[in-house]
């Protein structure tokens, strides 16, 4: 399949780069990168993805607001990003071209698709002049490849019409960068083959169009070398690519077994978060139950009734459907049941950017309902990261009766790196026994003395029949009480069982010097970014390290230990300061936010930026 | 579909049976009854633990789980498992809890503003889906916790603490809607006429699938006599109809009047009078596949016509419950039990030595 021709164009070696597909949401780019990113990550690299759609399913074709982006970025290091700005970038039409160029730093790569530069293109991209034309691209290495038309030849004689030929023209431009970064079509090739394994003709012209376009990049003149990215030093172990919404729906598949009950979900469509239910929707034969409620109240309500029962309540949302859950989750705190909530979180208020990335839900999920209503939250730093947390999620939930919040973003959920696969055997038992009929009369809210959690007694127990629900319960009997002085325990006993946790999470790591100059504090999805600055900043001689919260209710006991051993503290948020807020209200310590919602994951260079800023100021 | 005939509860199985048979007492929670004296919700409560035995349920295998409001407070009575959630929400609890196990039997209890106004999209979608539950909905045409306002069954004009100058809101058909969210199971009862209640309920209880009693309940204190003028003693035969199944519909004291159908709309016809013998008239069929009759039925109500009580459907189609583990159930019948090994390294892998 792949060429075995001697290269006659001198090899560069990279180690790293980072490769931007754009083009129309109809061009096929999430699927270009897709295959850019398996062929990547199964070669060895180290890969980091960032996918960028548009809300709307089919925007005009060639609009501004139709353009559709995959970011890649592989290396022959550990990477943590999907890199600040591209390499190359690959733009399909003018609209593409117009979104992104500003991205591309000058002395980069553009390759774009000249058939599309046509006056109505550029029309609908808001272009005076050709930009191919009118000088305006002089500062980058433009290769101008008429794309549509190579691939109709390359694809003559099949029986389809031009525009299904010209469907299949970005497999041309993958087979141009599979050429030009020395990869091998064959798992793109193995991939057509299943996917259209129905339809051997639209196999047949995918096929052609890609090795047309990788014999295009061989045999042409006008690229004048091809590069090279050498396999990462990974540990030892067996992986595969994954994205954080992939390992959040395997992670609670894991917790389900480890916790020995079956998992229950119940959900409402949204972004985000959607692909969460379509993934476990796939798990029946695990006895994984899932439910489309009718609305988001609902998806939790069954939830919490299939807790009730003794499975695994489950469910998931975005932060307009978290809002809509508020009092159920109160409900949750008030019964102490079981319960983990995810959020993958987007873009707001209200329906914001609905694909597009924030982490700006963190006082939401943590103070966002009536009353005093402590709810533990633990948070995801990477893709592969959400498969740990989600078990931790529920070892939380299950060990101390209480309704847990799980947030991940968007730029986790629909981002990409390679997990290394665990062995079953390692992940911990999270099982907890039901409450047995042993001491009557049962008293329902009488707690364990080291966890404060209370029994768990499932319907169908004999002689453990009890009424629980949201009105405010005597301590110990559960029954309804109004008593001043019981509401005050009740409400004590809430907060110091949530607080409690705090004995029972991993401590705060530091990656870093233990004491120094300045501590970067971060939680979620920014690790990625925050991790590179701080590897750069050391690298540089700065004092600099880098903590990452993966729980945030509570935080972990050594938290202040931390961030004392600083003269001072960082906090980049894709959000107005939220967890600099709980940070000073807590500590009493003056960290320093740093924000950037664009809905847009953090470049590392502004981090690096903002660190050496402030080191400057304080030295 | 399932085997059950009409949708009635199968056998039930060794683990959820009675072995000794219990009583009411049995039913009956050490909680002191807080609603108002002389509230129709007392019946209700004594008919129901009443009925409870009957099921041959252990009690320990029956859920109670009601939203916010007046009838809410019901499971707190109920000596089985209990959940009093929040508003509107129990049909959506129930759900889980029905899905997750099967076994249980339960029960939801709710209101005409928590079900129909605050919880009207869960009541709607448990119904469609065929969920194993039995819906008791108190319908007393107003709020009572929350002091007197009006409710969605509230009649139109009606002056409340919240609608001075009367409601302009058009009041909702309860049957209606049930029947237009597929409801499998459909009645109504009355909260005095205690016989009446006891054998709706008994209905509802061994029905197999979604199940909505409407019960037409007083609250002496917001809306004192809000069912009277048909429900009264004096009154009732002449103003009420009892459904029957495969029964004509007959109704009055004197049993000469019944319900004939002209063109689509229901009349209400004298026996014996302008030629109408009983063979004209409607005769009541619970187990019609489609709902029309039952429909017809639903929008009929006092003072234009005698308010239908009883039964309105009665069908049997698969359960939410029974549907989730078929699914399952031939999942793992095709590929086996799941696999998680494999599961988490599906796709494509690499190794790095």
């Amino acid at each position: 399949m792949t060429t075995t021709r001697e290269p006659e164009l001198p090899i560069t070696e990279l180690e790293r780069v980072t490769i931007r597909f754009a083009g129309d949401s109809g061009d096929g780019m999430q699927l270009t990168g897709t295959q850019f990113t398996r062929t990547a990550a199964v070669f060895g690299n180290d890969i980091s993805t960032l996918p960028d759609f548009p809300a709307e399913i089919r925007a005009p074709a060639g609009s501004l607001p139709g353009v559709s982006g995959f970011q890649i970025s592989f290396s022959s290091n550990d990477i943590h990003t999907p890199g600040d700005e591209p390499d190359v970038l690959v733009a399909m039409n003018p609209a593409a071209l117009k979104t992104n160029i500003g991205d591309l730093p000058a002395g980069g790569a553009l390759i774009v698709n000249s058939d599309a530069f046509s006056q109505g293109n550029l029309n609908k991209a808001a272009y005076a002049t050709n930009p191919l034309t009118d000088g305006s691209l002089k500062e980058y290495t433009t290769f101008e490849i008429p794309i549509s038309t190579l691939n109709e030849r390359a694809l003559e004689g099949l029986d389809m019409t031009s525009k299904q030929k010209d469907l299949t023209k970005n497999f041309f431009a993958l087979g141009i960068m599979f050429w030009l970064y020395e990869r091998s079509m064959d798992p793109t090739v193995h991939w057509i083959d299943q996917k259209f394994s129905a339809r051997p003709i639209v196999a047949e012209a995918n096929k052609r169009a890609l090795k047309a376009g990788y014999a295009f990049g061989e045999t042409t003149e006008i690229f004048h070398t091809h590069f090279r990215v050498r396999p990462a030093h990974l540990a030892p172990g067996t992986y595969r690519n994954i994205t954080g919404n992939e390992a959040t729906a395997l992670g609670f598949l894991a917790a389900s077994r480890l916790a020995d009950r079956p998992l229950f979900y119940g959900s409402y469509p949204i972004t985000p978060a959607s692909d969460i239910l379509h993934q476990l929707s796939g798990y029946k034969a695990f006895g994984v139950k899932t439910f489309q409620a009718e609305d988001e109240i609902a998806a939790i309500g069954a939830a919490i009734g299939a807790s009730y029962g003794g499975a695994l309540g489950l469910t998931a949302s975005s932060g307009p459907g978290i809002a809509l859950k508020s009092e159920a989750m109160g409900l949750a705190v008030m019964v102490e049941l079981p319960l983990v909530v995810i959020d993958v979180q987007r873009a707001g208020p209200s329906t914001g950017m609905p694909t597009k990335n924030e982490q700006a839900d963190l006082l939401q999920v943590m103070f966002g309902r009536n009353s005093d209503s402590p709810i533990p939250i633990v948070a995801p730093a990477t893709p592969g990261d959400c498969f740990d947390m989600a078990i931790e999620a529920w070892r939380i939930a299950l060990k101390y009766m209480t309704p847990v919040a799980y947030l991940s973003d968007a730029f986790l959920a629909t981002g990409s790196e390679p997990w290394r696969i665990p062995s079953i055997a390692d992940l911990p038992s999270i099982a907890v026994e039901n409450a047995v009929a042993d001491d009557l009369p049962f008293r329902p809210y009488e707690r364990d003395p080291e966890t404060l959690a209370r029994p768990w007694a499932v319907p169908g127990t004999a002689g453990l029949e009890h009424r629980i629900g949201g009105l405010e319960k005597a301590d110990v009997t559960g029954n309804v009480s109004y008593d001043p002085d019981n509401h005050h325990r009740m409400q004590t006993l809430r907060a110091a069982k949530v607080a409690g946790i705090a004995r029972d999470i991993a401590p705060l790591e530091v990656f870093g010097p233990d004491h120094g100059e300045l501590l970067i504090l971060g939680w979620g999805s920014t690790h990625g970014a925050i991790r590179s600055a701080v590897e750069r900043l050391v690298a540089d001689g700065r004092s600099v390290a880098h903590a990452h919260l993966r729980h945030l209710n509570p935080f972990p006991a050594n938290t202040e230990q931390v961030l004392r051993s600083y003269r001072r503290v960082l906090i980049p948020e894709v959000n107005l300061g939220q967890l600099l807020m709980l940070v000073r209200a807590r500590y009493l310590i003056d960290a320093i936010g740093y924000d950037r919602v664009r809905g847009k994951p953090f470049r590392i260079a502004e981090i690096v930026a903002e660190a050496e800023r402030i080191l400057g100021e304080s030295s | 579909m399932t085997t059950e005939t009409n949708g009635q509860q199968p056998a039930l199985s060794p683990e959820n049976a009675q072995v000794i048979a219990l009583t009411r007492k049995d039913f009956v929670s050490d909680q002191e009854v807080r609603w108002c004296p002389g509230c129709g919700d007392y019946s209700i409560l004594a008919q129901t633990q009443k009925v409870m035995p009957d099921f041959g349920y252990k009690k320990e295998n029956i859920v109670f789980i009601s939203g916010i409001g007046c009838s809410g407070r019901l499971p707190y009575y109920m000596n089985t498992y209990g959940f009093h959630t929040i508003h509107g929400r129990a049909p959506a609890l129930a759900t889980g809890l029905k899905a997750s196990r099967p076994d249980l039997m339960v029960w939801v209890i709710t209101g005409d503003g928590d079900a129909l106004s605050i919880g009207g999209n869960h009541v709607i979608h448990s119904m469609r889906r065929n969920v194993d539950i039995n819906l008791v909905m108190f319908n007393n045409r107003i709020y009572g916790l929350t002091k007197g306002q009006a409710s969605p069954t509230s009649e139109f004009g009606k002056r409340t603490k919240s609608t001075p100058a009367g409601t302009i809101d058009t009041p909702i058909m309860p049957l209606t809607i049930a029947l237009a969210a597929e409801a499998s199971f459909v009645a109504r009862s009355v909260d005095t006429h205690t016989e009446h209640l006891q054998a709706t309920l008994e209905r509802a209880g061994r029905h197999k699938g979604s199940a909505f009693v409407e019960v037409l309940q007083n609250c002496n204190i917001f809306n004192d006599g809000a069912w009277r003028d048909f429900t009264d003693r004096e009154v009732r035969e002449d103003r009420m109809l009892l459904l029957e199944h495969g029964k004509p519909m007959i109704f009055g004291k004197d049993r000469d009047k019944g319900i004939r159908l002209s063109r689509l709309h229901p009349e209400v016809v004298t026996i014996g009078q302008d030629g109408v013998t009983e063979d004209d008239l409607l005769v009541h069929d619970e187990t019609a596949e489609d709902p029309y009759l039952a429909l017809v039925l639903s929008r009929m109500f006092w003072p234009e016509f005698p308010v239908p009580v009883g039964v309105l459907r009665a069908m049997s189609r698969p359960t939410h419950d029974r549907l989730i583990d078929d699914q399952i159930s031939s999942a793992i019948a095709k590929s086996g039990p799941g696999d998680l090994e494999a599961v988490l390294n599906g796709g494509e892998t690499w190794t790095v030595e």
